[in-house]
């Protein structure tokens, strides 16, 4: 499969080959189903439009060359402006084209829709998904533990993710595992994606969300479905997010470090979107709350 | 009394902004003393600012562009400094709340006040020459346009200096941009100087579609229309559609930050998806309003420079207008990630994707308007096959973000910006650059330096691959756009890449400036004397360069679709010039200050406004409004030019005309 990829990669033009070559951690190394059918839509369709522009590129830069106003050779034809019978393939060569590329588009956006559970044998794990300044904040209903910039799930099972904002808009995405997502205030979207095997994967907020944006990354641990069931078993040793934890929770921060809370107020959630929860406390652009120092180094690193 | 205005506005701790302005301060008082000592001012003033002449506002808006180019490239030479040493342990010398200011105000004043004035200028200058007419149908309101568009950028300019600027990226979504997330002065400067800047596009707008359908030479039907007015005609008819919902949404928002209403609140009922629907809704045809003039300006281009006439003219027009009506039904398609159901996406997704159809079929017909033809290397032509080989990869990435799927794993990436940098640098900034230099000669009579004009090129082309390829690499490897500070240190050698090609670009830059003054310099070897210099095929080659006044001594009938070579073509087989005609008086609208005081008013009412000092705010509005009134009880609004001088400049360009005619005959 690896060597496969590799090889129609190196089928396509030098750009694309330069561009694969050092994201490893990127959206064209997908490790789940979501990802891996938009990245092979991504390479189908730059492969066929390439098959269109590149004699279109070689055709203008012949064209003029050879009709360059020194060449001799050329013929001029000064009044030549109309052919029929060339408006028609010009007009038909990109018109089939976009007919090919619309139907796999229209097959894609629904095989592809976000809200689209996964196909599997297993019981997908539900995870509630509210972005506040500048972190992220992961709540397991089902098993009644919550975390803040890591999300943990399990190997080879999909993910059935509900999506909020408790402030501005952000967009949840995880670029190995594929589809990102808006959360909107007072709104829930739907996601879901599957990794299929172990692995830590990078993940971060793609919408601007104000000063603290760049420290809004996390981190996606995928992990055998046992080890799974024991992490949310020794989760409950965590503290509670109640009320209270929740009001310090929102307090503006970036480049927060991984946290665990071993039991989750019931309802919060729903509270969050309709606004009922105890709401941001500062303005999302106020630069004080949040400061990183240059010299501090990066890495997780709760700065509050 | 100065409302929130204190001493605390200015940026007296930041280093950077203060100098900045400083030297901004400085360099405009010397301007200004320099204009003094030259005692320069009453010819600016009766000539230039209270101008009523389509040609010097169009240039008038090509002059604010281009210094609105170097503050808007200013600031991404910030950016790009910025997110090359900002990467991993450090934190780059901009803190986020300057670096976020630095990436709205690029993004605002590189559309509003630098591609938009640059294409306004353009139609300005060219559209009534090319239309064989004497100038727009609404002369002032185009000179107020102009003063209105410059105090929109000048209040962008003063956030600098006075207070800050947005910091919630170009478009200003809510609730970031709502008064609870972002209650500086901020997005007040974004609002009300693009509110001000708004009205006089939409002016320009209205100004251009009637002078395009009401006004042009006799015998000029629609399908005779050089395809530059046809693209004009379909980017006004787009700001007339569009602005109006820019306006009214920034309008919502400001009453949501001014008076607390709810409209795009997370509380009260407020949706802020509903902004994110209408201000793409004016933004996806924004993109047109830019392209669509460019792709007139390769068209001529092609056209002159191939010695041909554009290939397949009717098939350009109807693809014009079909990009002109679909653009309009395709906005959806910057939020797919929005949730909207499977359906809405794909629909959106393939309208888009629709739009590439007539865009192919333009750059097929450029291919066939050079084949045959005897392509002459100038730099418009430069201009023009650049931008065939890096819009079609702009086109094709830009198909790629239509996709609904493919658009999930790239959306708000730097593969997103990579596009619309790779449409607009090599769409519109290209466009731009050949027109100005292709009419440049026209408009002061002689042409600008070929030798720096080919390097200028030669800059943007390779400083654009360099700048923004890595960028669609940094893109796929999870890169999103907006990034004050980069985690991961595997994205240095792409970020270092971009550096060079932004270097390379701000050479460009540098040397446009360059060129300018060394073709002021050696004017005298570059004349034009006989206002055809490249050969041309459309009427505003007929007349000299520089045009008179009043264009044309006598509205030129029009035979055939090049209306200028079906003339050149007969008086060069006729060997003579058509029977000198029956020459008549000419009116011409007289020069007001109208435009620059009405500006003043808007400006000093903006800057109110954004500070909360309501009374001033209020002297503002009176003012703007009785300029108006005294405006409208003027008694003269016309001079007649006499009939002996027109006589005179006419036979003297009828001599000119007639030694160019004997040099074109020799030569055949």
């Amino acid at each position: 499969m690896r060597i496969r990829s590799a090889m129609r990669r190196a089928g396509l033009a030098t750009s694309l080959v330069l561009l694969t070559s050092g994201c490893s951690r990127g959206v064209l190394n997908p490790v789940g189903p979501v990802g891996s059918a938009e990245k092979m839509i991504l390479i189908n369709s730059t492969a066929i439009m390439l098959a269109i522009i590149i004699p279109t590129i070689l055709a203008t830069v012949g064209v003029a060359w050879w009709f360059r106003a020194g060449n001799r050779k050329a013929t001029y034809r000064p009044d030549w402006e109309y052919s029929g019978a060339i408006e028609l393939v010009i007009w038909s060569i990109p018109a089939l084209t976009i007919m090919l590329l619309g139907g796999i588009a229209w097959i894609g956006s629904h095989d592809l829709d976000p809200a689209k559970p996964l196909s599997s044998s297993n019981k997908p794990v539900n995870v509630q998904v509210v972005s506040l300044d500048w972190k992220w904040l992961f709540i397991y209903p089902d098993q009644g533990v919550a975390t803040v910039n890591q999300l943990v799930v399990p190997a080879g099972t999909p993910v059935n993710f509900t999506l909020t904002s408790a402030t501005v808009w952000n967009a949840f995405f995880v670029p190995q595992m594929g589809t990102l997502i808006y959360t909107m205030p007072r709104m829930a979207t739907h996601l879901n994606l599957q990794a299929d095997k172990p692995g830590t994967f990078q993940g971060e907020s793609a919408q601007f969300s104000g000063d603290g944006f760049p420290g809004m990354q996390f981190q996606v641990h995928s992990v055998p479905p046992q080890q799974f069931a024991a992490w949310a078993a020794s989760a409950h040793s965590g503290p509670a997010l109640d009320g209270k934890a929740y009001a310090d929770l929102v307090k503006p921060s970036s480049y927060v470090k991984p946290m665990t809370y071993g039991s989750v107020s019931p309802g919060l959630f729903d509270a969050i979107v309709m606004n009922k929860a105890p709401p941001p406390i500062a303005p999302a652009t106020t630069p004080p709350a949040m400061h990183v120092s240059p010299k501090t180094p990066l890495g997780p690193k709760n700065v509050r | 009394m100065f409302g929130r205005l204190t001493w605390d506005a200015i940026p007296f701790n930041q280093p950077i902004p203060l100098i900045t302005s400083l030297v901004v301060l400085c360099a405009i008082g010397a301007v200004g003393a320099w204009i003094t000592v030259k005692k320069y001012w009453p010819y600016l003033w009766n000539e230039w600012i209270t101008s009523t002449d389509h040609k010097r506002i169009g240039i008038m808006y090509i002059v604010l562009a281009l210094v609105m180019l170097v503050r808007g490239f200013a600031d991404a030479l910030m950016m790009r400094a910025q997110q090359t040493v900002a990467v991993g342990a450090s934190q780059g010398y901009l803190p986020p709340e300057h670096y976020d200011q630095i990436f709205s105000a690029h993004g605002t004043i590189m559309i509003f006040f630098m591609a938009m004035p640059f294409i306004i200028g353009l139609t300005n200058f060219v559209v009534p020459l090319q239309l064989g007419v004497r100038d727009v149908a609404f002369p002032t309101m185009n000179n107020v346009s102009f003063w209105l568009t410059a105090s929109g950028a000048l209040l962008v300019n003063v956030s600098l200096f006075i207070g800050e600027f947005a910091r919630t990226g170009w478009l200003a979504f809510p609730p970031l941009s709502e008064k609870v997330f972002s209650p500086g002065v901020g997005v007040d400067y974004y609002l009300v100087s693009l509110q001000i800047a708004g009205v006089g596009t939409l002016l320009t707008g209205i100004n251009f579609v009637t002078t395009i359908l009401k006004i042009r030479a006799p015998g000029m039907s629609y399908m005779r229309m050089p395809i530059f007015c046809w693209t004009s005609l379909a980017s006004n008819l787009l700001i007339i559609a569009a602005f109006p919902v820019l306006t009214a949404t920034y309008a919502m928002l400001m009453l949501d930050r001014y008076l607390g209403f709810h409209f795009f609140t997370n509380d009260g009922g407020g949706n802020s998806m509903l902004y994110m629907n209408l201000i793409w809704v004016w933004g996806h045809p924004e993109v047109y309003i830019l392209i669509l003039p460019a792709f007139g300006i390769y068209s001529e281009v092609a056209a002159t420079f191939s010695g041909k006439p554009l290939f397949g003219y009717r098939s350009m027009v109807f693809a014009t207008l079909a990009i002109c009506v679909i653009s309009f039904m395709v906005w959806l398609h910057h939020f797919f990630t929005m949730g909207a159901g499977a359906d809405v996406n794909a629909v959106f997704g393939i309208a888009s994707m629709i739009i590439a159809v007539p865009t192919g079929v333009k750059i097929f017909n450029w291919l066939f308007t050079m084949y045959g033809g005897r392509v002459r290397f100038t730099t418009p032509m430069y201009y023009l096959v650049g931008f065939m080989i890096t819009f079609v990869i702009g086109g094709l990435t830009g198909v790629l973000l239509a996709i609904p799927p493919v658009d999930f794993i790239v959306h708000n990436s730097l593969f997103l910006v990579a596009h619309f940098h790779n449409v607009i640098i090599g769409g519109v900034v290209f466009g731009v650059m050949a027109g100005y230099t292709y009419w440049f000669p026209k408009a002061f009579g002689f042409t600008l330096d070929e030798r720096l004009g080919k390097i200028i090129f030669w800059c943007w082309f390779i400083g654009f691959y360099l700048a923004w390829f890595p960028a669609y690499a940094l893109g796929f490897m999870g890169g999103t756009r907006r990034l004050q500070h980069i985690a991961d240190p595997s994205w240095q050698p792409y970020l270092d890449v971009e550096m060079v090609g932004t270097v390379i670009i701000l050479a460009g830059i540098v040397l446009t400036i360059v060129q300018l003054l060394y073709s002021i310099k050696t004017r005298e070897q570059r004349r034009d004397i006989t206002g055809d210099p490249w050969d041309g095929r459309t009427l505003e080659w007929l007349t000299l360069s520089p045009p008179p006044h009043y264009n044309f001594a006598v509205l030129p009938d029009v035979h055939g679709e090049e209306a200028y070579w079906t003339r050149k073509q007969t008086a060069i087989k006729l060997d003579r010039l058509i029977d000198e005609p029956n020459y008549q008086p000419i009116e011409m609208p007289l020069n007001t200050p109208v435009g620059v005081i009405c500006a003043f008013f808007a400006s000093v009412c903006g800057f109110a406004v954004i500070w909360y000092i309501w009374w001033l705010a209020i002297l503002g509005l009176i003012g703007a409004f009785a300029v108006f009134v005294w405006y409208a009880w003027r008694d003269e609004h016309e001079h007649v030019i006499p009939i002996e001088e027109v006589r005179k400049n006419a036979r003297e360009r009828r001599r000119i005309r007639q030694e160019h005619l004997q040099n074109l005959s020799q030569s055949i």
